[in-house]
């Protein structure tokens, strides 16, 4: 007892320790769920996967920090864990990695891992790559038009920070002081680019300057440091203080996608360092150390999060695919021609 | 009814929408205290206030970006681009991104936004500040292109456009804000999107055609009725959808097209027209069908030499169809 | 003395407002100096003099508001004048027509035989369309279009004349037939230099598809009679001077003839018809086309409802057709409709010939030269002037039976009592 009002006082301000559990079966959940992508890409059953290894804190630092059913998110084809934790379901994720016609984003359409839940408040992207970014801004700005107490979460790569739009989106929002938040995971590289052929700058976060506002670096490999510099920020930004750039330093353990071998442009070595440094071992070591979970747990939990994955592949396999006349769905409002 | 010139018409549509939906604001560059380069937009900073008349850094990028995530997040902004010349930078946004989003969100995510923007060349604006765009957005599924070209159909089409649930490109010709005048109905009203004008009735041959254009047409038309040729002249209106029953209709009762436009020939509207005809009214066709339109140089050069080369007008009309209508 | 005009001074401005004058009347003003305030819609401009000089009359007081390039004041210029580069200088443009190239000239390239002849062996869709749908052949079909072109407006005027119409059902159609370019026909010698080349005008075309046709699609009989013209002839040579000077117009044998043609029809209506293939039409209203050799050739203007013409309106109506016909002036409707043709190649000297039908007609009636003769009369031998008259006809439409008792007919006619004027 004596531990956890120790642990409630270390923990940042909103989070309750059962919240905790829960970030850890996310984290864990879309471990499953993205080493399930690869497994069936390899399979040859599903031809496209991208993966969020790494990033697994970061985001779901983020998600909890975000008010559900008020603020929006617009996230980028990496943040499988920042929307699961938003509350897409296994089977959800499921659905799209098979394309099928009841997938949730995009009725099988886009690529997998591009959001589009308007239930949840997660906004439609596209693969272009920033483009989301001004969407945001825009979005910031009709909650200010309508003086509504919400929150644009934008999420993006350091690779996006190069796009000219990115900079005009962040311009916009620090001339008019948008209720945004520009959240960027630096897994330090863009598919094969690496961030000192992106930027000049040591963080993306000194660009803040730039725009007007205050730019701040986090460890996104600690969902807890995450959260808190994002709670912090949505909050500012919230109470009409304007927007903030957030830099969550994690890493990429595999390649960019399905599509990609990294080993043709870093070393085994290199990445078996970055594998070391996986963010969901490390959080269970620290739940295990201040007594929040214990391995009975863990088991239980690793084992439940198992059975969901499992299930959701089953059911999102055996739904049915698009047919032609899907074809013409949606083009406009009136259907298939204006 | 009132007389009012094109100008006015976008004017008083945007003024009355404003008023009417408090969802629609306008961003752009200069449309605050300056009230839009041509003074569209004066005395709306002062009516609708600083949050619904934004004043936006220079990025046409960003100005259509910010507008569809505000779009897509209910409201039901109008994005102008200072000139047409200016609107590539904005081109990912609404191509790639604007007139897509019903269709990749399979109708979770949709975007009613309208971007304005004025085109087209007699004013001597020389190689950036006379283009024609329609060609380069005409073809996006998803996206829906108008270029009226009198008061009446520039304030009932507009209207439209900003109640229209899609993405709306509205193409404003900057000659005849003030070179057209004409009649427009007094209170509310619109112009269906997507269906054309037929500006004169004739039977011996259709000039199909749009924006300025359309004007210099009839002139035309005249001229030939002298000559006891009656031409029949079909103001499209609306780029996309096009109306293709209308063409159809007037090709297959004259026999004979021409189409005016005065965007460059190669791959223009002209193009779709044609072959729109060629499916739809080839067994009704007595000669092939013609386009005059702009020549293929990148832009209308500065010199009034230029212009009057680049610029199809009444005459160089008149004698197309003269020539059509002798075959 | 120079004009100084209202400027462009905005983009899309068309019209100014003078606001100031900032010089006076018998002022003098330099060159880029001041010389008036003007408002537009869009900016507020002071306008600088382009010449120098004194300021002689304003035309364009304050307030007014002129369209642009319109005079608001003149100028008398100081000493020796400058080129005045203007832009109301009717100089030529220095451009040449620059997309002389890429110019969208609606013209097709010229034909290098000119005459366009060939085009009309390309028909339009509409054309194709129209004949098809009423039944025109177009081979021959006279163009008005660009080059000689059929366009869609000649079909439908064709649709109006018969002739150009085949019997609207297949079996009549003379594509069934072989058409005479495929028939086996000795080779042609070619022309030698001493041999004159005769090109085809579109109308000798015609003619020559149209005989060509009628010959190898009708099955044609053919039976003459000949008619004792003597009293008719006599009563012709009494009433000729009465009749031109009462008329205006000559009595010839030719519309006594047309006259006895149309009672005949009358009498016999199945001769007024077309063969359509399964079934015949038999015309109600009797309108006869009388051949007429012109210089291009052979036509055939028609005289509507001839049976209900008297002589003098037979007369007149004929005289009038062929006058027509010698100043080229007869219109399509001239030529459209006739039922029945009658061939006076008694004018040429003929005493028998057998004329081609003119399709889609089930006959064709030939007049020849009256001719004294010694003839039977009462069994004894007299003079009398003889005219055969024949008909050309039609196998399938009528019979010999038929064609004689419509012969007779006509013959009764111009044998009995004098006609009626």
């Amino acid at each position: 007892m004596k531990s956890e009002a120790k642990i409630r006082a270390a923990l940042p301000e909103g989070l309750a320790p059962e919240a905790l559990r829960d970030m850890y079966y996310y984290m864990v959940l879309t471990r499953l769920c993205d080493d399930r992508a690869f497994a069936l890409n390899r399979q040859g059953k599903i031809p496209f996967a991208a993966t969020c290894q790494g990033h697994e804190a970061a985001q779901v630092g983020a998600a909890f920090a975000v008010k559900r059913g008020t603020d929006w998110i617009f996230p980028y084809y990496r943040d499988t864990a920042l929307a699961i934790a938003a509350g897409v379901s296994a089977r959800v994720q499921l659905l799209c990695l098979f394309a099928r016609k009841a997938d949730v984003f995009s009725s099988g359409r886009q690529f997998p891992n591009h959001y589009s839940v308007p239930d949840l408040n997660i906004a439609s992207i596209s693969s272009i790559i920033a483009a989301h970014v001004t969407h945001g801004v825009g979005a910031a700005l009709a909650f200010k038009m309508r003086k509504q107490p919400a929150v644009a979460l934008i999420a993006f790569g350091e690779g996006s920070t190069s796009e000219g739009e990115w900079h005009e989106a962040l311009n916009f929002a620090g001339i008019h002081k948008v209720p945004c938040v520009f959240f960027c995971e630096n897994n330090e590289f863009a598919i094969s680019v690496p961030q000192k052929l992106q930027m000049a700058v040591k963080n993306v976060a000194d660009r803040a300057a730039a725009y007007g506002f205050a730019g701040v670096i986090c460890d996104g490999t600690d969902p807890l440091a995450t959260y808190a510099v994002v709670h912090e920020a949505i909050e500012k930004a919230r109470r009409g203080e304007g927007p903030t750039l957030i830099e969550a330093k994690c890493y990429r353990a595999m390649s960019h996608t399905t599509d990609d071998n990294q080993l043709t442009y870093r070393t085994q070595e290199e990445i078996e360092l970055v594998k070391g440094r996986d963010p969901i071992p490390k959080f269970e070591a620290w739940l295990k150390e201040r007594g929040l979970i214990d391995d009975s747990a863990v088991k239980d939990l690793k084992a439940k999060a198992q059975v969901e994955v499992d299930e959701a592949t089953d059911w999102a396999e055996a739904q049915p695919p698009p047919t032609e006349e899907d074809l013409y769905t949606h083009v406009y409002a009136s259907g298939p021609t204006a | 009814m009132a007389t009012k010139t094109v100008l006015e018409a976008v004017r008083d549509a945007m003024h009355e929408e404003m008023k009417r939906d408090e969802r629609v604001f306008i961003m752009g560059e200069d449309v605050g205290p300056r009230g839009n380069v041509f003074r569209i937009t004066a005395g709306f900073l002062e009516e609708f206030g600083r949050d619904r008349v934004i004043d936006t850094p220079l990025a046409e990028a960003s100005i259509v970006g910010v507008a569809v995530g505000a779009a897509m997040l209910g409201m039901r902004p109008i994005a102008e681009i200072q000139f047409a010349d200016f609107i590539y930078p904005a081109y990912n946004q609404i191509v790639g991104e604007a007139a897509k989003i019903r269709y990749r969100s399979a109708g979770g995510n949709t975007c009613p936004l309208v971007i304005r923007t004025p085109y087209g060349g007699g004013v001597r604006g020389a190689l950036s500040h006379s283009v024609s765009v329609e060609a380069l957005f005409y073809h996006v599924p998803g996206l829906k292109v108008c270029a009226p070209s009198t008061p009446a159909d520039t304030k009932g089409l507009l209207t439209a456009a900003i109640r229209d649930d899609d993405p709306v490109l509205f193409l404003e010709h900057k000659k005849t804000y003030r070179l057209i005048k004409g009649e427009v109905p007094d209170g509310d009203y619109t112009v269906p999107i997507g269906k054309a004008d037929v500006a004169r009735v004739g039977n011996d041959l259709s000039v199909i055609t749009y924006g300025l254009m359309r004007h210099f047409a009839v002139e035309a038309a005249e001229q030939l009725a002298r000559d006891g040729i009656e031409a029949e002249v079909i103001d499209l209106r609306s780029i996309r959808p096009m109306d293709r029953e209308a063409i159809v209709k007037s090709v297959s009762k004259t026999r004979r097209a021409l189409v005016v436009h005065e965007d460059n020939k190669f791959g223009g509207v002209g193009a779709e027209v044609a072959a729109i005809i060629a499916e739809d009214a080839f067994l009704d066709l007595d000669a092939p069908v013609r386009r005059l339109c702009g020549p293929d140089v990148p832009a209308m050069g500065y010199a009034k030499e230029y212009e009057d080369a680049f610029m199809p007008g009444p005459e160089k009309i008149a004698a197309a169809m003269r020539e059509l209508a002798a075959f | 003395m120079p004009n100084v005009i209202m400027p462009q001074l905005g983009e899309t401005v068309t019209e100014g407002t003078v606001g100031k004058w900032l010089k006076k009347v018998g002022e003098a003003v330099a060159k880029y100096e001041p010389l008036l305030d003007v408002e537009t819609d869009k900016v507020a401009s002071e306008i600088t003099s382009p010449y120098s000089g004194v300021v002689t009359k304003i035309l364009a007081e304050e307030g007014a508001t002129v369209p642009i390039g319109a005079p608001v004041c003149e100028i008398e210029e100081a000493g020796a004048k400058k080129e005045n580069v203007s832009e109301s200088s009717s100089a030529a443009p220095a451009f040449p027509a620059p997309h002389a190239g890429q110019r969208a000239t609606a013209a097709q390239p010229v034909r290098p035989n000119g005459a366009g002849a060939d085009d009309g062996a390309r028909y339009s869709p509409a054309v194709r369309k129209l004949a098809r749908e009423h039944g025109i052949e177009l081979r021959g079909l006279a163009g008005t279009g660009r080059g000689g072109r059929v366009t869609a407006q000649d079909v439908m005027s064709a649709t109006k004349t018969p002739a150009a119409r085949p019997a609207p059902h297949a079996a009549m159609a003379p594509a069934a037939h072989p058409a005479p370019a495929q028939m086996s026909v000795p080779p042609v010698a070619p022309p030698s230099g001493e041999d004159a080349i005769v090109k085809l005008t579109p109308i000798r075309k015609t003619i020559a598809e149209r005989m060509a046709q009628s010959r190898f699609t009708i099955p044609f009989a053919w039976s003459l009679v000949e008619v004792d013209v003597t009293d008719l002839a006599k009563w012709r040579e009494r009433e000729k001077a009465a009749f031109k000077a009462r008329e205006g117009v000559n009595l010839t044998f030719v519309p006594i003839v047309v006259s006895a043609v149309a009672a005949a029809l009358r009498e016999v209506p199945i001769v007024n018809s077309v063969w359509a293939g399964d079934h015949i039409i038999q015309r109600r209203r009797v309108n006869v086309g009388i051949a007429v050799d012109s210089d291009e050739g052979l036509i055939v203007p028609v005289v509507r409802d001839a049976d209900r013409l008297s002589l003098y309106g037979l007369a007149t109506a004929l005289a009038g057709l062929i006058d027509k016909a010698r100043r080229r002036r007869l219109t399509m409707e001239d030529l459209s409709d006739g039922t029945i043709t009658v061939n006076n190649t008694g004018a040429i000297g003929s005493v028998i010939s057998v004329p081609i039908i003119n399709p889609p007609q089930a006959a064709i009636f030939a007049m020849e030269a009256t001719v004294k003769r010694a003839w039977v009369v009462n069994d004894a031998i007299a003079i009398r002037a003889i005219m055969n008259i024949s008909l050309c006809f039609d196998h399938r439409v009528f019979d010999g039976g038929t064609a004689s008792k419509f012969l007779q007919s006509v013959k009764r006619r111009l044998e009995g009592p004098t006609p009626v004027l």
